[in-house]
């Protein structure tokens, strides 16, 4: 690990969007990739005289997530309006929620990225929901033609999930994103889509520099656009660094300049100055007076308490503690997904090996799935079926190797295990024709035989191939072990 | 035939027997307006000819298919123009929306035409409501038809003017501080504001959403009824509608009052700035209604003086948000931008797109407005909103408290409309502040979410109608239309007609 | 309280609305006569009131997450000073 000369705070406000089929406030549809002003009405294009009504599934999905979150969710909650004038606006207020958001303080624990076996926790302030802004494309080479909006997006359902700065690190803040993430996809919130602008995160960042005993902190930068992963971890670094060196170079701290925002450039790698507004900042927050109060009822809570399911941190230890995975076994099939984790489930379920069934299913289920660009709902063998034949390998019914030959077969064939054995004129050969063939083998050669003696692990192998063309059934490892425990016995 | 003179459930009722046809019945209103609206520049847009009758020949053909209507079926009525209407730009008298099209109607207006009500056209208003004198148009004033240099009230001062004048037998306006009653008051006619949530806001171009209530004009206090029963009821499209049973307005209307409690409010009643000649016409309809049996009694609503000062902090407030969306970016009105203003925006730092709105919004929107606007904007911005904004919402409480407390007393207030007759045009708009404290009879019915109606209440020596306001707890509208109706058969009032010919 | 030139102006901004400044000392007259006049809120003891937003008390209202039709594209456009059919034009962000 790097020593820096300073401590690194960065608290990260991510913007989801929830996944329903109708706007927060209207009933037209949120689906990415419509012709642009096709799914607006009166509502979401602020014609005057229109009203916004509240989508119930928006308010379920915003209490689902808080649950997941360990929030405490608000008794009362109530609509605000942002004023700011912007042409994707065209309110020229946001609805958002101010003083009574939906969730109150929570927190989420991810797996730290220094130490994976442990979790680091990040607190959480508050998540609310809010209505989105519509698009507005402006002529980025000469800024001189008129710029473009679309207003589809206006209006759509965000959850804004707020952290406290707890997060010390550029990998700590894409390790909690990352585990976040995954938590909506398992609770079924948000499809998380970063191409499509699900999900959106700005970032806080400063530092802490120790100077004779104190820390010193600088100015706090909100960092926008962060539109992927690797967007978040690189800003946050180049951010440190320069703010690192600004100081050292102005000597400015916090008391002497406010919260400053700028905007990374993915392509230049670098933070940009945004231009301030004049007016930055005063959104005269007040109740929405179209909107009433709502009420969060117990029905609500335990309506959605219900439909929670296992997370991934729960599901992640279930798998180390009740099944006896590795860490980073359980880690990788847990970060598939949750139908990763039921078709693991599935096969464990039906009697294999876990450990087994999690080496087949790294290695074989998830390669054919990317090489087909298939999702595990989607893959051809039931986990029923993988759980049989991985039985019959612990069983020594057939080896690995005729294993791998049984499941290419089930790739295209729906086919029981001894089917498919038959299909592939795999049978299984007793123990007194292979003691037979042993013997065979061994008087055949002695010169391979005088070199296991001396002691050549390798020369038994060349054994394998020959026992194989005699009986092409002959499990390799069986004939090994009983060719090693004859040459031991002469 | 003088039909203006009829109430409109007669002349319903006689459509609805086919002693008259609604194409007669829309024409005759409709030749009205035509004679007098040069005169009293009540109609923003007017629909044409072909267009009125087309519509009444469809109510007529079924009417004569044995098609059972609703009561008011075939008869005309004009719609203040902060309503939205397809078919007619809608407007709100304001340069801002002067060819604004909305592509749907309001839910108060689409239930008047299933009722199979004529919409004759749209009338003028002070711009966005925000004013009492439909001075504020900016299109031009409209005249109170009981003396022309005279204003009629607003904002709804022309739906006031098309029935004072019988160009039209109903009206529908809005009221977020007085704007159906004070221009019925300074019209002659009757004017309800129902309790907030009672008719749905969806389709009224909001100027203070927490106030802001559609309501009837008419001659009879039984024409006010009716159309509240069209309008009236649940509008899931707005949030704010009450989920409620609508009684029957109409079947209570004749009940005797003996026995009723009427509160006279001493606050009102001893107002410096109350015109003696209203103050008369106060307690004459107080000893009438004890002729028929009711008592009155003296109750006190303490922070009625701080009233008017709670109404434009919340008001101006609402209404500066509600108003961003006029930005000339989706609709509205767009400034033509000269090489004159693109030069400037580099002298006022502005880019383009703000420069675009600035321009656009200080063209597009009138004086008061503007004004209002940055009150709002001010009394919400940080450090100014506790000592403004949540300030009038906590005297807002105070005020509404004040109410519950005296109706836990008295069935019904008596008290004045407005505290003059009608006012000469220009004799205040310079004035803000004089101007508004005309409004403080009518805002705390909108502060406190109450029910509240004017009934005209004779003449002055000038020949000016005088007026009295009836409030009643929430939802007690057919109380209060009970109480009206039987005030209009003792004579409070006969229906009269403004002669401007 | 004082309301300055450049608290007006800065209201003013805030508010998308600029001053001529033939119009100016009219306006600002009547914007600081208006907020003197309102000023008389702050003698009212309110200590422990409740803030009312509200004139009605309605809570929970809701809609279920089902699809209306959106509005004809060119309906859409209708009202819209300037586009291009596709889109609504505004004069650009720079410049
Ligand atoms: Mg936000
Ligand atoms: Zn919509």
């Amino acid at each position: 690990m790097n020593q820096t000369p300073y401590r690194l705070v960065v608290g990260l406000e991510v913007h989801v969007q929830l996944s329903t089929e109708t706007k927060l406030f209207c009933g037209c549809s949120t689906t990415f990739g419509a012709p642009p002003n096709t799914q607006v009405c009166p509502v979401c294009l602020g014609l005057p005289g229109s009203l916004p009504v509240l989508n119930e599934k928006a308010v379920q999905l915003a209490i689902r997530t808080g649950l997941a979150l360990n929030c405490k969710i608000a008794e009362v909650t109530k609509w605000d309006r942002k004023n700011y004038f912007y042409p994707d606006l065209p309110k020229g207020y946001q609805i958002s929620q101010f003083d009574q958001p939906i969730c109150g303080e929570g927190y989420l624990d991810f797996p730290d990225p220094d130490a994976p076996e442990t979790t680091q926790r990040v607190r959480l302030i508050r998540a609310h929901l809010e209505e989105d802004a519509g698009k507005s494309m402006h002529d980025e080479v000469h800024g001189r033609a008129d710029s473009k909006i679309d207003l589809n997006r206006t209006g759509t359902p965000l959850l804004e999930i707020v952290s406290f700065p707890d997060l010390t690190s550029a990998a700590a803040a894409k390790a909690y994103l990352t585990e976040l993430r995954l938590l909506l996809t398992y609770l079924g919130v948000s499809d998380c889509n970063m191409q499509e602008g699900s999900l959106r995160a700005d970032a806080n960042v400063n530092l802490h520099i120790p100077v004779d005993g104190n820390d010193i902190a600088t100015p706090i930068v909100e960092v926008k656009n962060l539109n992927s992963f690797r967007a978040v971890e690189r800003a946050i670094q180049y951010e440190a660094g320069r703010q690192f060196e600004l100081w050292k170079q102005t000597g400015k701290t916090i008391k002497d300049a406010p919260k400053q925002t700028r905007g990374w450039d993915d392509e230049a790698g670098v933070t940009k100055a945004q231009r301030e507004k004049e007016e930055s900042a005063d959104y005269r927050y007040f109740p929405d007076p179209d909107l009433v109060p709502l009420r969060v009822t117990e029905a609500m809570l335990s309506q959605q308490k219900v439909v929670l399911g296992e997370s991934p941190s729960a599901a992640r230890n279930r798998l180390q503690v009740n099944l006896g995975l590795k860490p980073y076994d359980a880690d990788v099939i847990v970060s598939q997904g949750q139908s990763m984790v039921a078709y693991f489930d599935g096969v464990v379920a039906g009697g294999a090996d876990p450990k087994r069934s999690s080496n087949w299913i790294q290695q074989d289920v998830m390669r054919t799935l990317k090489e087909n660009d298939l999702s595990v709902e989607q893959f051809p063998i039931s986990a029923a079926r993988l759980s049989e034949l991985l039985r019959a390998i612990d069983a020594s019914v057939v080896d690995n190797t005729r294993g791998k030959s049984i499941f290419q077969y089930l790739l295209e064939h729906d086919a029981t295990i001894p089917d498919a054995m038959a299909a592939l004129g795999i049978v299984q050969v007793d123990s007194s024709e292979i003691e037979t063939l042993c013997k065979e083998l061994i008087d055949e050669n002695p010169k391979v035989i005088a070199e296991a003696r001396a002691g050549n692990a390798k020369a038994l192998g060349s054994l394998i191939g020959a026992a194989r063309k005699k009986n092409a059934n002959a499990d390799a490892k069986v004939v090994r072990e009983l060719l090693q425990k004859m040459i031991d016995a002469m | 035939m003088q039909l203006e003179i009829l109430s409109a459930v007669q002349l319903g009722a006689m459509i609805a027997k086919r002693e008259v046809s609604c194409r007669e019945v829309s024409k005759y209103f409709l030749d009205r307006v035509h004679q007098f609206d040069s005169i009293v520049s009540a109609m923003v847009n007017v629909f044409d000819e072909a267009t009125v009758m087309e519509q009444a020949d469809q109510v007529d053909s079924r009417i004569l298919g044995g098609e059972k209507l609703s009561p008011l079926a075939g008869l005309p009525i004009t719609i203040k123009d902060v309503l939205c209407l397809e078919g007619l730009p809608t407007t709100c008298s304001s340069k801002m929306l002067q060819n604004f099209r909305p592509p749907y109607n309001a839910t108060s207006v689409q239930r008047l035409i299933d009722a199979g009500m004529i919409v004759l056209g749209k009338t003028n208003m002070d711009e966005f409501a925000m004013g009492s004198s439909t001075e504020n148009s900016a299109f031009f004033p409209s005249r109170n038809p009981w003396a022309l240099d005279r204003t009629p009230g607003g904002s709804s001062g022309g739906s006031a003017v098309t029935v004072a004048a019988g160009m039209s037998p109903l009206s529908i306006g809005s009221d977020t501080g007085g704007s159906v009653r004070q221009p019925a008051a300074f019209c002659g006619v009757c004017g309800l504001k129902p309790t907030y949530g009672l008719v749905s806001r969806f389709g009224l171009i909001a100027f203070a959403s927490s106030l802001d209530q559609v309501g009837p004009f008419a001659h009879h206090v039984e024409d006010l009824a009716a159309v509240l029963q069209v309008i009236a009821g649940h509008d899931p499209r707005d949030s704010t509608s009450l989920n409620v049973a609508i009684p029957d307005l109409t079947s209570g209307l004749n009940a005797p009052l003996k026995g009723l409690r009427v509160g006279v409010v001493r606050e009102h009643q001893d107002h410096p700035a109350l015109d003696p000649e209203i103050s008369k016409a106060v307690q004459a309809t107080q000893k009438l209604l004890q002729s028929l049996g009711a008592t009155i009694e003296e109750v006190h609503l303490p922070n009625s003086r701080h009233s008017v000062a709670t109404y434009y902090v919340i008001a101006p407030c609402e209404a500066s948000s509600n108003l961003a969306r006029y930005e000339a970016a989706h609709y509205g009105y767009r400034a033509r931008m000269t090489t004159e203003a693109s030069s400037k925006s580099s002298t006022s730092g502005r880019n383009p797109l703000e420069e675009m709105m600035v321009v656009s919004r200080s063209q597009g929107l009138g004086e008061e407005v503007k004004r209002r606007i940055m009150l709002g904007t001010f009394a919400l911005s940080a450090g100014y909103s506790d000592a403004y904004y949540k300030q009038a919402l906590k005297v807002r409480r105070l005020i509404a408290n004040d109410y519950q407390q005296a109706f836990q007393k008295v069935d019904v207030l008596l008290g004045p409309a407005f505290p003059t007759p009608a006012f000469r045009l220009g004799e205040k708009i310079d004035d803000p502040v004089q101007m508004y404290l005309g409004d403080q009879f009518t805002v705390e019915a909108n502060l406190a979410g109450i029910p509240a109606m004017s009934l005209p209440a004779g003449f002055t020596r000038d020949g000016l109608p005088l007026a009295i306001q009836l409030q009643a707890p929430q939802l007690q509208e057919a109380r209060l239309l009970n109480v009206g109706h039987q005030l209009q058969r003792a004579g409070l009032f006969e229906p009269k007609i403004a002669g401007l010919v | 309280m004082n309301v300055s030139r450049e608290d007006i102006l800065k209201v003013a901004s805030l508010s998308k609305l600029e001053l001529a400044e033939a119009e100016f000392e009219v306006v600002a007259s009547k914007f600081r006569n208006v907020l003197a006049f309102v000023e008389q809120l702050n003698e009212v003891d309110t200590t422990g009131v409740e803030e009312m937003a509200h004139p009605v008390d309605v809570h929970t209202v809701t809609r279920s997450d089902t699809l209306q039709e959106s509005l004809d594209h060119d309906v859409a456009l209708s009202n819209a000073p300037k586009s291009d059919g596709e889109f609504f034009l505004v004069p650009p962000v720079l410049g």
